[in-house]
């Protein structure tokens, strides 16, 4: 099956022709299959968010390519705009976008561009709104007397009620208080279990990639540094370190563990693993 | 496409004239334009030219910068040059159909394009080698005298110093907001004017609520940091005339009385 994603040798340069021209993506090639949670780590300015802007159209590659479903997504006007609509793209702090009269009315946004019928419209902003939590009499307040986080998980529906294939959140939980970033986590993974969609997920918490993603792409500067398996990603720290990111805590728990001389993997990355880890290591001490 | 524009910005450098006393472009700003608006005929208007090439070199700012900066411009200067073209009565020079191009309508409309051009790539050399807070400052030393009118000369200055300030932070903010709506299908492209000004709203509504929170965030910041107004405040850095100003306004005195003369003598 092709991927639902596929990024070719894809490059991006910032202010072509002005004394400020800075190349913000060197030579990135990967693909995401359908289904996959995958997140993107990276240090601030690594370009995150401008690689996940091409993979809705919203940024146009300097060179190279971006395929959805096998097909360039700048092949014709109509096949973007179509895309746009199935690769949907939550922003950096994207309560800063609301803009109607009342939160009901900001998540029928999108819908309504999509050009669907009235009760298609109303059936999908309840669905979306039940699944970031937001409470029936919230929907007919204005977006503006919501909290920080009730906002976000506004502007969230906005982009879920299109009912997107491929779903990218830019850091989603940046600012928010633990709970209500778990919460959000939960609302995301829900959403991908009941429309089998593709999630993409920007983060900058290692703890939060590392309780959901399958799989994970490292940039630093621009290029891929790392892609695999937080299993496969977290056994570098070292490497890790070096380009200004972490390992989870747990790992670093392990990694010392092994450095006093236990036979663990150090590559233990949540707490389930943690738990059966230490486990088969009893388990080894007392046949032995 | 809000990247195109470079209006009040500034381009950090080290040249003789990032280092002017701001008061200085100013005033040399204003003698530039009133040397731009006496010259006449082609030798007045290659002399401004060439005051604004050596300008510009010396800057170091690159000519392509300059070219985009008018791009923005481009219809406005066309269309004026146009105009001037086919409604300017005078010799016929060519005449087809129902319009006539005049030997005087080709020269006036060179002129008005050359005009333009020079007045706009002159006064914004002045922006592109003055951090906004000295071109305020400049502007601040320069309106004093006013304040005997009663003129709140500190607290326009400042006003305009937070504007110029806010002119690149608005225009990204303003990208941010188009490609989040975009995001969620908003077509700012098609359909008839009605619709594409109703296309607006999801962008405008956002940019006003970010720039009163903005306005907010930076009245409190300023008021934690003691600022009330100009009264008794004093500057860290004092602006100084220095011999490279002497030398500035004697070169713009020089220029200005020549496009004077030329313009006496018909050139
Ligand atoms: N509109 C722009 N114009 C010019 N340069 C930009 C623009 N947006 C981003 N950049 C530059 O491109 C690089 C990558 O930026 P990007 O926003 O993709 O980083 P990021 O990985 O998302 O960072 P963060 O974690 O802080 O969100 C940065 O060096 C940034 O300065
Ligand atoms: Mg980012």
């Amino acid at each position: 099956m092709t991927p639902i994603l596929q990024v070719v040798d894809l490059c991006h340069t910032y202010g072509e022709g002005t004394p400020f021209c800075h190349d913000a993506l060197q030579n990135i090639s990967f693909s995401i299959e359908e289904g996959e949670f995958v997140g993107i780590i990276g240090h601030t300015g690594s370009g995150k968010s401008t690689l996940i802007q091409h993979l809705n159209c919203l940024a146009k590659p300097s060179s190279g390519q971006i395929l959805f479903r096998g097909e360039d997504v700048w092949k014709d006007k109509a096949f973007t705009r179509d895309v746009r609509f199935r690769v949907g793209l939550v922003f950096q702090y994207p309560e800063y976008q609301l803009f109607e009269e009342t939160v009901y009315d900001d998540i029928a946004f999108g819908p309504k561009n999509m050009g669907l019928s009235k009760e298609e419209i109303d059936r999908r902003v309840r669905r979306a709104a039940g699944f970031v939590g937001i409470p029936e009499e919230n929907l007919q307040k204005s977006p503006f007397d919501l909290s920080g986080g009730q906002k976000r998980r506004a502007a969230i529906a906005g982009v879920i009620a299109m009912e997107p294939q491929v779903l990218i959140l830019d850091e989603p939980t940046a600012g928010l208080d633990p709970a209500g970033g778990e919460k959000i986590l939960q609302n995301i993974r829900a959403y991908q279990k009941a429309l089998n969609a593709t999630v993409i997920m920007v983060s900058h918490s290692m703890e939060e990639v590392a309780a959901c993603a399958d799989r994970l792409i490292v940039l630093n500067e621009g290029a891929v540094a790392m892609m695999g398996t937080p299993h496969e990603v977290f056994s570098h720290a070292q490497e890790l370190e070096k380009i200004g990111l972490d390992v989870p805590q747990v790992t670093r728990v392990f990694l010392r563990l092994r450095q006093l001389g236990m036979d663990v993997d150090p590559a233990v990355y949540n707490i389930k693993d943690a738990v059966s880890a230490l486990m088969k290591y009893r388990g080894v001490n007392a046949d032995a | 496409m809000l990247k195109d524009i470079t209006l009040g910005q500034y381009f950090p450098g080290n040249s003789v004239i990032h280092r002017l006393d701001p008061r200085t472009k100013l005033l040399l700003v204003v003698v530039y334009i009133v040397a731009l608006f006496t010259a006449k005929w082609f030798v007045s208007y290659a002399l401004v030219l060439l005051c604004l090439i050596v300008i510009i070199g010396i800057s170091g700012v690159k000519p392509r910068t300059i070219l985009k900066s008018l791009k923005p411009l481009l219809f406005i200067i066309l269309f004026t040059g146009i105009l001037n073209l086919f409604y300017t009565e005078g010799k016929t020079l060519v005449s087809f159909w129902i319009s006539t191009i005049t030997y005087e309508g080709l020269t006036r409309a060179f002129f008005m394009i050359l005009r333009i051009s020079l007045l706009v790539t002159g006064t914004f050399m002045l922006t592109y080698t003055t951090s906004p807070v000295s071109l305020t400052d400049g502007m601040e030393s320069l309106l004093r005298p006013l304040r005997h009118l009663h003129i709140p000369v500190h607290e326009l200055s400042m006003m305009m110093c937070i504007a110029l300030r806010f002119i690149p932070t608005l225009t990204q903010e303003t990208d941010k907001i188009i490609s989040a709506q975009k995001a969620r299908g908003a077509d700012f492209e098609s359909g008839n004017l009605v619709a594409r000004a109703k296309a607006l709203v999801p962008i405008l509504v956002p940019l006003f609520i970010s720039s009163f929170r903005r306005a907010d965030e930076l009245a409190t910041a300023m008021e934690c940091r003691c600022y009330h107004g100009g009264e008794g405040r004093t500057k860290l850095k004092q602006l100084q005339y220095r011999a490279r100003d002497a030398v500035a306004f004697f070169l713009g005195a020089i220029v200005l009385a020549s496009v004077i003369l030329l313009r006496i003598f018909g050139l």
